[in-house]
């Protein structure tokens, strides 16, 4: 390439595949709270509504439900909509439009409806956002049959996928860790060649002692981890998932049947979180080849994220927390 | 009383009154099958038929858009399923053109007609509805979306959300609200506060309408007015029609456990299908004679329907993971 591609956070690449999928195909519209002049709280939207104009960059009432309703309104009328919830955690007044209307307009009409519309959303804690902005609600959705959930952690990863969510022919949640919008600043690239498949996992390390499967925000902190390890000789391999439904089971099972030995790393509680399912399928996958329990490491089960920082603290994962989980599994 | 013709046709409204003669008959039959122990689940219609009809007379199936609620047995045979669709859906038939035999019947769909895919629960096609008005206005194409629901919904938070939306938007929607007085067993007063449904859109700036809904002339007249203003871009209208639940909520409720015998009784003599009988032989519509043909050929394709959609062949077990995404 003669000119460098430019260097993106994620939300900055959110951004920018939102602006060149409406560039792409003028059926690409957005709506949500504050998305059009404020161009977002977190900026995703930023400038999108000067190009595109109020009717396809549209700010909403303030009500979650009517939120999803009206994208899948819009998606049955043929239009591809762009849904933003402010914060994963106020999806939950949309909960009956998206799981028992948009997830199952396909399956209920035996195939005579479709609704391919994406639902934005910034997901994770460690912000200080306390109780109310800082929630995984990630299993909630994974649990629906009829939807699909995608989880980035990089830019390259949000643009590419995000892309795609747009061009796919059925409803996709896409969550968007929030803690990661200004974290990282990478080369990202344009056009379709930016584009990433839905449903495929990337390996981010190479290791021959263990894999820690992860997605999201935890994806760094497994990293931190991986290098303490590393440093008494144990080598990690990580496992980005990226989508969370359909999610890559198979590039899961061929790193563990090179390591025995697995960890699920994420960030919601504990106890059936989406990283549950994760371990109960490769365990049932994996049987043979295992010389340690599947192990997980997630947060405790409180109801939510505290907004003190002492609590906050208490309640996240960190590179501490993840070495000390993940050296438990390899000394198993 | 206004019992105005108004535009209407005899052709049309005889039309009109064969599709109320189909819903009761049909679900006349459907409660045998029941109770015989061949359906094993259905919402009647028995009261709401004429208001139903009389709207969708006034209405371009095919062009418009529909999103009907459980109840609406009678608006979908005006929006132009069939008898035997129908029974199929009721029959859980794999030839079930809304579902495949996946839903409860009642849940009407058929992308081809614009009749919008239903769910069971309550109210959430009210702010969809919006957003198919929504994606209207932006087509301009004159179309509109018509959206029904009982008072029972409209003490879902949808309801709010859905009229707030359109009437911000001005989108080109009908609200319709059925009101039989009943959500299975909960009374208007313990449902609805204040005088009735059709004061709230005074909150949302649009014209909300009451209407007696045995008066087929009124409820077409009125929905007919909505619809010209939806078509102008002048936005949503509210209407409720008053209507009688002349049939338990389903068939696995028993509304003498709750209601009033000498009220039922009195609900029972005010059935809607005699005073729209009577008002077309008034005008000279129909006769006797006419109105008896009639029914005797609404009965045999009723039984027509029933043993067609009875002979039909099940939904195969192994289609139970079809459709849940687009590649499978």
């Amino acid at each position: 390439m003669c000119t460098p591609m430019p260097e993106r956070n994620l939300v900055q690449a959110v951004r920018d595949a939102l602006y060149e999928e409406m560039e792409r195909d003028d059926r690409v519209c957005i709506l949500g709270e504050d998305v059009g002049r404020k161009g977002g709280v977190f900026k995703a939207t930023e400038g999108l509504q000067q190009r595109f104009g109020a009717q396809r960059v549209l700010d909403t009432p303030l009500a979650e439900s009517s939120i999803a309703a009206v994208a899948q309104g819009l998606a049955l009328e043929g239009f591809l909509p762009v849904a933003e919830m402010q914060f994963a955690d106020y999806s939950f007044p949309a909960f009956n439009q998206i799981v028992n209307e948009i997830a199952k307009v396909r399956y209920r009409s035996n195939g005579d409806f479709a609704c391919p519309l994406v639902i934005r959303a910034p997901t994770g804690g460690g912000v200080r956002g306390a109780l109310y902005h800082s929630q995984s609600p990630e299993a909630f959705y994974c649990h629906v049959p009829g939807l699909k959930v995608v989880l980035p952690s990089t830019p390259a990863d949000a643009k590419g996928l995000l892309k795609a969510a747009i061009r796919d022919p059925d409803p996709v949640i896409f969550l968007e860790p929030k803690k990661l919008y200004r974290a990282e600043r990478q080369e990202v690239g344009d056009g379709d060649s930016a584009m990433l498949p839905i449903g495929v996992a990337t390996v981010v390390r190479r290791g021959a002692d263990l894999t820690a499967v992860t997605y999201g925000y935890m994806r760094a902190v497994t990293l931190q981890a991986a290098s303490r390890l590393s440093a008494d000789g144990i080598e990690v391999e990580i496992i980005d998932l990226r989508t969370l439904r359909p999610w890559d089971v198979e590039s899961c099972v061929r790193s563990i049947e090179k390591t025995g030995r697995v960890a699920v790393v994420y960030e919601a509680n504990r106890s059936g979180g989406w990283g549950a399912e994760v371990a109960a399928e490769l365990a049932e996958r994996c049987f043979a080849s295992l010389d340690a329990p599947v192990s997980r490491i997630a947060s405790p089960d409180v109801p939510a994220m505290p907004f003190s920082p002492t609590l906050e603290h208490a309640f996240m994962l960190n590179p501490d927390k993840v070495a000390d989980g993940l050296r438990r599994v390899a000394r198993y | 009383m206004p019992t105005d013709a108004g535009t209407l046709t005899r052709e049309q409204v005889l039309d009109a009154y064969r599709t109320v003669l189909r819903a009761r008959t049909l679900d006349d039959r459907r409660f045998v099958l029941n109770r015989a122990g061949k359906l094993a689940f259905i919402i009647s219609p028995r009261g709401h038929e004429v208001a139903q009809v009389a709207a969708i007379t006034a209405l371009q199936p095919g062009r418009d858009r529909f999103c009907l609620y459980y109840r609406n047995f009678a608006a979908a045979l005006a929006c132009g399923f069939t008898p035997e669709e129908l029974m199929l859906s009721a029959f859980a038939r794999a030839a079930d053109p809304s579902s495949g035999g996946r839903q409860t019947p009642g849940n009407f769909g058929s992308r081809r007609r614009g009749v919008i895919i239903g769910s069971s629960t309550v109210g959430p096609q009210i702010p969809k509805a919006a957003g198919i008005g929504l994606a209207l206005k932006w087509k301009g194409e004159g179309a509109l979306c018509y959206v029904s629901f009982g008072e029972g919904a409209t003490s879902q938070g949808d309801f709010h959300e859905g009229l707030n939306f359109a009437s911000i938007h001005r989108c080109p929607v009908i609200f319709f609200c059925e009101n039989n007085g009943w959500a299975i067993s909960v009374p208007q007063p313990l449902q609805v506060a204040g005088p009735g449904v059709a004061e709230r859109a005074a909150g949302y700036g649009i014209p909300g309408v009451r209407v007696h809904g045995d008066d087929f002339f009124a409820v077409h007249l009125a929905v007919q007015e909505a619809a010209e203003r939806a078509r102008a871009g002048d936005g949503p209208t509210l209407i409720e029609a008053e209507v009688l639940r002349l049939q338990s909520h389903s068939t696995d409720d028993d509304q003498r456990a709750y209601r009033d015998a000498a009220e039922l009784a009195a609900e029972s003599a005010r059935d809607p299908i005699p005073r729209m009988r009577a008002a077309l032989m008034q005008r000279g519509w129909l006769t006797a004679e006419d109105d008896a043909s009639l029914r005797e050929e609404v009965g045999r394709e009723v039984e027509r329907a029933t043993e067609a959609a009875e002979a039909a062949a099940d939904p195969d077990a192994g289609s139970l993971g079809r459709h849940v995404y687009a590649d499978a």
